[in-house]
């Protein structure tokens, strides 16, 4: 397991961390593209009114994801 | 003389990069929408005219991260790329990339480049760029990437010029080479390379990563090549996740060198605080309904005064035709046929219009972004996506235009649900019928002094059908299997104020497509049932005169009413009449006779038609006059009870009916369409038809 079992899913809004790697390959191309790099900086922004999805700041810009995308990126914090 | 051939210009980029802005911006009017060939793909071209050179085809390319689709309208962008002899392959490319955002928009960039295709990059939003504080040396970006750099301001038009006069100038492909293919694999690379003509490696290479997507292949090209890749071990999206990390590194190395100055992280500040106030848990879903009953409002009571206006001028054409063209068949198809069944086109257009506008407008904004995100978890949990909200609101007006909306949706079988379930959303064209039988069956009072209770009828009929759709959807989620994931990574635009100009496109665009894609199927249809209608056995139809002459000759007619008693003598031996008398049996159960029957097989072409048959049959002539159907409907008496022919059974059962039943032609060809087949049109057909018996039964059964 990368980093420290953490993920995207467990940050509470305004937490920023590092990327360390994704659980789930077939997702994992997807996110690199849009900018979910190993390494990088990734801001938890806020949530939808029922908790999914999420909004999160990466690589200079604003994405929206779904929890269970989220979970598949591993953070180092 | 032979003319030159025209230099075509792709328009490249991720979504929300400003592109359509400046195709908007280039193209000015002379911009119109295709489909790329073999697929269902909106293909945007446009003229412009370069310095002193003659005019350019620009194209405006789906939006898209890299050559990697994720969506079917992103498919073609790989298409293109990867086929120097695909018939839009470009001359040159203007990758348009978004300053304040820049990392992510240079991925596709430095594809292009190793594609070695003559690129210029358009920074974008120079102005927000200025105003974050992000200060980045272009000259420097331009002589690492080799590739010239224009700044732009697309929207206010800011750089045109530059960029118009390098386009026009000969430009060479950066020589630039970013990614290195596995050594392992280059002799397969190679290969496929000499095999296909191809001008660079990386596009070689996408033969072989991405086989299936490229639609240009035959079969056996396809076979062969995937036997090449096979030797070499590669399958799809091997390498894909290395690529990127690897494409990304040299453009972090690339920003680390230009960018002067980071943008101030505040920047943002105005931003988030609107997202605090729309994606609240509660004023959030507060000012998304607020949003939505406006649309209503503007479709449903705004956009009646165009469309009052539009149907009456038809009317009087029609009327006009009827009387100055001399008798016969022909001049009869046109006057009753064909302009009526343009005029049936015609008077959706205003709230097409309108909820374009709206739709527009609130993804110019950067608002739908966060519909979507606050609908999402509620739409998964009934098998559908945050991204079926425009759909299914576009369906208010008219389920084309919103099955074509779904083209968005990356998830095959979230689109397919969506697809399928648009059209139980009330459109425009029920809004006639509701209105008619509503007046008839439901008194004028008020609730509590309060509620019209006609109005609350209405309202309830939507949610019905709205009803319909969700139930449906959830059914569905339990019936299609798919391997494949459903996500939403999506990104959140800032907040900005709408391009009226871009809005004002997308309206034109929109009705376009309307107009000619729903326009052929209803004016055909509306051109078979005139025939229907209008001509039976001849032995019957040739007699009509006489039969009616001899039936009514102690009335006391005046002619006009001899004439509508004509006209429904007609209809009832009409091809449309025997079948509606051949089918009572069947719509018995629901309460109808054979005349509501007539009206269900007319109604086929576009709903609404069901108040002008009702007129004819009722020997109305072609009044639309609301207060005269209903009273000629209220009097008319059912010989079987001796008591009103539309009771309220009848009616609500006819209401459900007209909420629930598959009766667009159009709607189905659409389907067909965008689902490659007749699988689903025909089970779309057969369901929602079904599913309206069964339910205008059970009304009838337990009303009456």
């Amino acid at each position: 397991m990368l980093g420290n079992g953490k993920s995207v899913a467990d940050m509470i809004p305004g937490e920023t961390a590092i990327i360390a790697g994704f659980s789930d390959p077939e997702l994992s191309v997807k996110l690199l593209e849009m900018g979910f790099l190993p390494g990088t900086a990734i801001r938890f922004n806020f949530t939808a009114p029922l908790g999914d999805p999420v909004c999160v700041s990466v690589s200079g810009y604003d994405l929206s994801l779904r929890i269970a995308e989220a979970a598949v990126i591993s953070i180092l914090n | 003389m032979s003319s030159v051939r025209r230099m075509k210009i792709a328009l490249a980029g991720k979504p929300n990069s400003g592109k359509s802005s400046l195709f908007n911006r280039l193209t000015g009017l002379k911009q119109k929408v295709g489909n790329f060939p073999g697929v269902t793909v909106d293909k945007r071209t446009g003229l412009c005219q370069l310095n002193g050179h003659p005019e350019s085809e620009i194209i405006d390319l789906p939006g898209t991260y890299s050559l990697y689709p994720r969506s079917l309208d992103e498919r073609i962008v790989a298409e293109i790329f990867a086929n120097p002899h695909h018939r839009e392959y470009p001359d040159k490319v203007v990758l348009i990339a978004d300053a304040t955002n820049l990392k992510s928009c240079l991925l596709l960039l430095t594809q292009l480049i190793d594609i070695h295709i003559p690129t210029v990059l358009a920074l974008n939003m120079v102005d927000l760029a200025a105003k974050s504080g992000l200060s980045i040396d272009v000259k420097k970006l331009s002589a690492a990437l080799e590739v010239p750099v224009v700044l732009i301001n697309a929207r206010q038009g800011y750089g045109l010029d530059v960029l118009k006069k390098l386009l026009a100038e000969p430009l060479q492909p950066s020589s630039k080479k970013i990614f290195s293919i596995a050594p392992e694999i280059q002799p397969a690379v190679s290969f496929i390379r000499k095999e296909f003509l191809l001008t660079s490696d990386y596009a070689a290479y996408q033969y072989l990563q991405q086989t299936n997507y490229l639609n240009f292949l035959t079969r056996q090209q396809k076979e062969s090549i995937q036997e090449v890749a096979r030797q070499y071990g590669i399958f799809p999206g091997k390498y894909q996740g290395a690529e990127t990390i690897n494409r990304y590194g040299f453009i972090q190395d690339i920003l680390n060198k230009v960018i002067l100055r980071l943008p101030d992280p505040e920047w943002k500040k105005f931003s988030y605080r609107l997202d605090s106030i729309f994606t609240h848990k509660i004023g959030g879903y507060l000012i998304f309904f607020g949003v939505l009953f406006l649309i209503f409002q503007s479709i449903f009571a705004w956009a009646l005064i165009p469309m009052d206006f539009i149907d009456r001028s038809f009317a009087y054409l029609s009327t006009y035709l009827t009387n100055t063209l001399p008798e016969g068949p022909l001049f009869e198809l046109i006057a009753k046929g064909i302009v009526p069944g343009i005029g049936g086109i015609a008077i959706f257009v205003p709230q097409i219009a309108m909820l374009f506008a709206f739709i527009s407008i609130l993804e110019e904004t950067g608002y739908m972004a966060r519909v979507v995100f606050l609908m999402d978890k509620i739409m998964s949990k009934v098998g559908l996506n945050g991204k079926s909200v425009v759909p299914l609101m576009s369906g208010w007006a008219c389920a084309i235009p919103a099955i074509m909306a779904t083209r968005t949706i990356d998830n095959w079988k979230d689109r397919l649900i969506t697809i399928f379930v648009t059209p139980f959303m009330s459109c425009s064209a029920r809004l006639p019928v509701f209105t008619i039988l509503v007046a008839l069956i439901v008194p004028d009072n008020k609730l509590f002094g309060f509620f019209n209770l006609q109005g609350l009828a209405l309202m309830g009929l939507y949610l019905l059908g709205f009803l319909a759709a969700i139930l449906s959807a959830l059914v569905m989620k339990f019936l299609i299997h798919t391997k494949e994931r459903s996500y939403l990574i999506m990104e959140m635009p800032t907040y900005r104020m709408p391009k009226w100009s871009n809005v004002g496109y997308t309206i034109v665009e929109k009705t376009k497509t309307f107009v000619f894609e729903a326009g052929k199927v209803i004016l055909a249809i509306s051109i078979i049932l005139w025939v229907l209608a209008s001509y039976g056995p001849v032995q019957d139809m040739n007699g009509a005169k006489e039969t009616v002459q001899n039936d009514t000759r102690n009335l006391g007619l005046t002619k006009q009413a001899f004439e509508d008693k004509v006209a429904a003598y007609k209809l009832e031996h009409s091809y449309a009449g025997i079948i509606g008398k051949t089918m009572e049996p069947a719509i018995r159960p629901l309460g109808y006779d054979w005349k509501i029957g007539i009206a269900l097989i007319t109604s086929f072409a576009a709903r609404e038609v069901f108040v002008g048959t009702i007129a004819t049959i009722y020997s109305l002539g072609s009044t639309e006059d609301q207060p005269t159907i209903k009273n000629r409907l209220k009097s008319e008496i059912n010989p079987e009870t001796g008591g009103p022919r539309f009771t309220p059974a009848v009616g609500f059962s006819l209401l459900v009916f007209y909420t629930l039943a598959m009766q667009c032609a159009s709607t189905l060809a659409i389907v067909k369409r965008e689902t490659k087949g007749w699988k689903w049109p025909l089970l779309q057909l057969g369901y929602m038809t079904g599913l309206a018996y069964l339910s205008a039964f059970i009304v009838y059964q337990v009303f009456s």
